[in-house]
């Protein structure tokens, strides 16, 4: 049922993508995707009833083996998260030069190619 | 009842995402973007995720002001939404066809609650799991997946932001083109 939610949340944003006119509205879709996709990911990962995976002093590690929640996608996902936010600087900046070139942000009035 | 409380978070989050693609005004859009970053750090706190929460809320932060000096002080900021019927129709059907897709590929998942790595033994989170503190000396099993296990993955973030940093200053600059405009 979460996961279906979490989708329906990947469509919205892929809407957003092709349908909008406007380079913001299409670089908040993006990142609206890129939302859906980190939490799907942690949600596979999520064991019921589970915890943290940080070891406490005196904890025995194989019981911290059967509760703990999946380490491997939490790592991924950091991963994930940063780059993200350098794709967004990336995509933020050509934003601007396109508006610097052609004073609006509508991607149907950038018709010149010529530099 | 923990489906519920992430069945709820999720749903504002859909809320917020759709009013954030249709508003006019482009500040608002940005401004009803950011607790949706909030909600989805919430829901990583209640996985058990605390590492990624905060990770989230620094990321938030930065967004916002990287996505506010997109849109400060332009002066078209709405645009009028129109797009042609077709173009609409064709897309609205790609949408469906997309999501009849993957209802049927959604149901081959294990069930929520009882991740992949439970069922197999020899998984590699099992071993993480088991060994992290012995072999590597974290305590957070995550920190010791990121730095240790897996480093050459965070050598390539780091290569990626700085690849993303550099291209930005490329596109961003302007003192080779004014020189060729003098010559």
């Amino acid at each position: 049922m979460i996961y279906y939610l979490c989708f329906v949340l990947f469509l919205i944003g892929l809407y957003g993508v092709t349908c909008k006119k406007n380079v913001v509205k299409i670089i908040l879709g993006l990142w609206i995707m890129e939302y859906s996709v980190n939490l799907f990911l942690i949600l596979l990962g999520y064991r019921k009833n589970g915890i943290a995976p940080i070891l406490k002093k005196g904890d025995d590690i194989v019981e911290f083996a059967q509760k703990a929640v999946d380490p491997l996608p939490q790592a991924m996902v950091l991963t994930s998260i940063v780059i993200g936010l350098g794709v967004l600087a990336l995509m933020v900046t050509v934003a601007i030069r396109l508006y610097q070139r052609y004073g609006t942000f509508d991607i149907t009035e950038m018709k010149k190619l010529k530099g | 009842m923990i489906e519920i409380i992430i069945g709820i978070l999720l749903t504002f989050m859909i809320i917020g995402s759709i009013i954030c693609l249709e508003t006019k005004d482009l500040l608002s859009a940005i401004i009803a973007i950011v607790p949706v970053g909030y909600f989805s750090g919430i829901i990583f706190l209640l996985l058990g995720a605390p590492d990624i929460a905060i990770t989230q809320m620094v990321v938030e932060v930065l967004s916002l002001i990287i996505l506010i000096r997109a849109t400060i002080r332009r002066d078209l900021t709405t645009i009028e939404e129109e797009r042609d019927f077709f173009g609409l129709i064709t897309t609205f059907a790609f949408i469906f066809v997309f999501f009849i897709f993957a209802m049927e590929a959604l149901r081959y998942l294990p069930p929520f609650g009882s991740p992949a790595f439970t069922l197999n033994q020899n998984a590699p989170s099992n071993r993480y799991l088991l060994n992290g503190l012995k072999e590597t000396g974290a305590a957070n099993i995550v920190n010791s997946v990121i730095l240790d296990y897996r480093g050459y993955d965070t050598l390539g973030e780091a290569t990626i932001l700085f690849t993303s940093i550099l291209g930005a200053l490329a596109i961003l600059r302007v003192y080779a083109r004014k020189r060729k405009k003098n010559e």
